[in-house]
């Protein structure tokens, strides 16, 4: 699975896909408060368009995309989704109640925000995960 | 022994078949389901935050803590497979090697030295 498949429609049709897949995917995180939708099915469309660059491009897409980077996204999504409940705790909410206490808020807005981020952070969550789980995979059987 | 298994569960699917007959009708606005909180999320979800997808309401608000577990889950799913499935390298230093140093070190071509099987495969 580490190298390159020597097939330029494979090439060509994958490098033009995977910025469109990506596209659609943040406006499918984005979009959550409106249509079907949100973070995890974002996160997993982000996963698709990386582990599609990984299966037509071999090795060159380890230089775009490293290995590290997939486990490091995913605990970054997972870390700031975490502090993003404890911070409503710190201003006397409850764990993920979003009572931040921004200026010139209402609760409604300060709520619709605190899904915001947190679909967002799904999102990375699990972008990283399965790109993560993918390379684990692929780079087993290594003696 | 076959036999055996078949009764045993034609046993356990007559008594979940059995167990049917009193749940309420699919639809029913007076079943328990229906009944309980979901009436108030459909009521007051956009009311109380501005998001008309009650979907997204319930799964990132109402019910923010279960998603939180749900995405651990995920991430603990990633750290397990990485942790079963990578072997790390100690470097000739004695410190640890990077996550995917085996795998960069194999493709970089076999190394018999620092190999810690003594040999290249």
């Amino acid at each position: 699975m580490t190298s390159r498949f020597e097939s330029i429609f494979l090439f060509v049709v994958a490098r033009a896909m995977v910025p469109l897949i990506q596209v659609f995917a943040f406006y499918v995180i984005t979009h959550g408060h409106y249509s079907p939708g949100g973070g995890f099915q974002g996160g997993v469309m982000l996963a698709a368009s990386i582990i599609l660059l990984r299966i037509s491009l071999g090795e060159e897409s380890y230089d775009r995309f490293p290995r590290e980077a997939g486990i490091v996204i995913g605990g970054f999504g997972a870390l700031a989704f975490a502090l993003l409940g404890f911070a409503s705790m710190a201003f006397g909410g409850n764990f993920l109640e979003y009572a931040l206490a921004v200026p010139g808020m209402g609760a409604e807005e300060l709520r619709y925000w605190g899904i915001f981020f947190a679909e967002v952070f799904i999102g990375f969550l699990v972008w990283g995960a399965l790109v993560a789980i993918y390379d684990a995979l692929e780079s087993g059987g290594v003696e | 022994m076959k036999l055996f298994a078949m009764i045993l569960i034609g046993i356990l699917a007559s008594f979940v078949i059995w167990g049917t007959h009193d749940l309420p009708e699919r639809g029913d606005p007076q079943s328990p389901a229906n009944l309980g909180v979901s009436t108030y999320y459909i009521e007051n979800a956009y009311i109380d935050s501005e998001t008309p997808n009650m979907v997204t309401a319930v799964l990132a608000d109402y019910r923010g803590f279960d998603t939180f577990g749900e995405a651990v889950v995920v991430v603990a799913a990633a750290l397990s497979s990485l942790l079963i499935l990578l072997r790390r390298r100690r470097r000739e230093d004695g410190s640890e090697g990077g996550l995917f140093s085996e795998v960069d070190a194999q493709k970089a071509g076999p190394d018999p030295s620092t190999s810690p099987s003594g040999g290249a495969p």
